[in-house]
């Protein structure tokens, strides 16, 4: 009973989230709600039995994707009601083009439940008497471990991108040449001068 | 009782949002990489709910996957609108045509 209402509360809320993330005027708002989608996702996963994949997108999601959209959105000084002309000119084809495939999912999801998965045939079944994330890292650490691997890879991957794309090298910096400054022998600076009496230093 | 039928539903639900969203905010391309995070938030709640009604592990697994790829997804694509913004002082998307594809 409990588990219905609380399916029933994260299922509302996070639909409700979703849409007032794609619906709202100021784009930091828009953040925030998709920081209360993602929770409510998460309490969906966790009713389900799911808590590794739960905890994992409260922290990645809302602790990393989250901040790092606030943080542009924060940082760009841009004009938001110019952003939002003809938002009322797409909304209708946007709407039919929605519905129509709200309900050739919900149609497929008809047709599927007439059949068609053998449930005996499990690739990894989720053992019994076993907290769920010591199931997962049994599986992904033997079998699936090298594409845990290229998972790794592909976040390497991305950070790079993301450093090479924005980092800019500025002109006319004077920054320290460390290996310049040891090279530097004495005798190409210094230079003993026997100076006769009355005459001026050349420098 | 929750039967799968309710998680794909409420998965097809927020995916049509997500869909929704890129046909509303055209031109602001901070709301298209949220309403494409949507997407895959849809799409991982699907993975979780097959695999724990499958009893299958496969489908966690996957969905960390997919989890990886929003993150670096989200991340090049920031990353992208930055400089983006350097060059024109504006993120208005629907006009970009500066290659002349």
């Amino acid at each position: 009973m409990i588990q219905t209402i609380a399916f029933y509360l994260f299922a509302i809320m996070v639909i409700a989230a979703g849409v007032l993330t794609v619906t709202a005027r100021n784009p930091v708002h828009s953040v925030l709600w998709l920081i209360l989608a993602f929770f409510n996702a998460a309490g969906l996963m966790v009713l389900v039995g799911a808590e590794f994949i739960a905890l994992l997108l409260v922290i990645v999601y809302v602790g990393a994707v989250a901040v790092l959209f606030l943080f542009v959105v924060m940082m760009l000084d841009i004009d938001f009601a110019e952003l939002r002309a003809g938002f009322a000119r797409y909304a209708p084809f946007g709407v039919l083009l929605v519905l129509v495939l709200l309900a050739e999912i919900v149609f497929a999801t008809a047709a599927w439940n007439a059949g068609g998965i053998d449930m005996a045939r499990a690739v990894a079944p989720i053992p019994a008497e076993v907290p769920n994330i010591q199931a997962l890292g049994t599986v992904i650490y033997t079998r699936y471990l090298y594409i845990f691997e290229a998972a790794g890879l592909v976040l390497l991957v991305a950070m790079i991108g993301a450093i090479v794309l924005t980092h800019r090298a500025r002109g006319g910096v004077r920054s320290q040449n460390a290996s310049q400054q040891i090279r530097r022998r004495p005798e190409d600076a210094v230079r003993n001068v026997n100076q006769p009496v009355g005459q001026g230093v050349e420098i | 009782m929750i039967g799968l039928q309710h998680y794909v539903i409420v998965s097809a639900i927020l995916f049509v949002t997500g869909v929704f969203g890129i046909f509303l905010n055209r031109k602001n391309v901070i709301i298209i990489l949220m309403a494409i995070e949507l997407i895959l938030l849809s799409v991982n709640i699907n993975l979780v709910a097959f695999s724990a009604y499958l009893g299958d592990l496969v489908g966690q697994v996957f969905a960390m996957f997919v989890l990886t790829v929003a993150a670096g997804e989200a991340a090049i694509g920031l990353a992208i609108l930055v400089i983006y913004f350097r060059g024109r002082g504006t993120i208005a998307v629907d006009d970009i045509n500066r290659m002349k594809g």
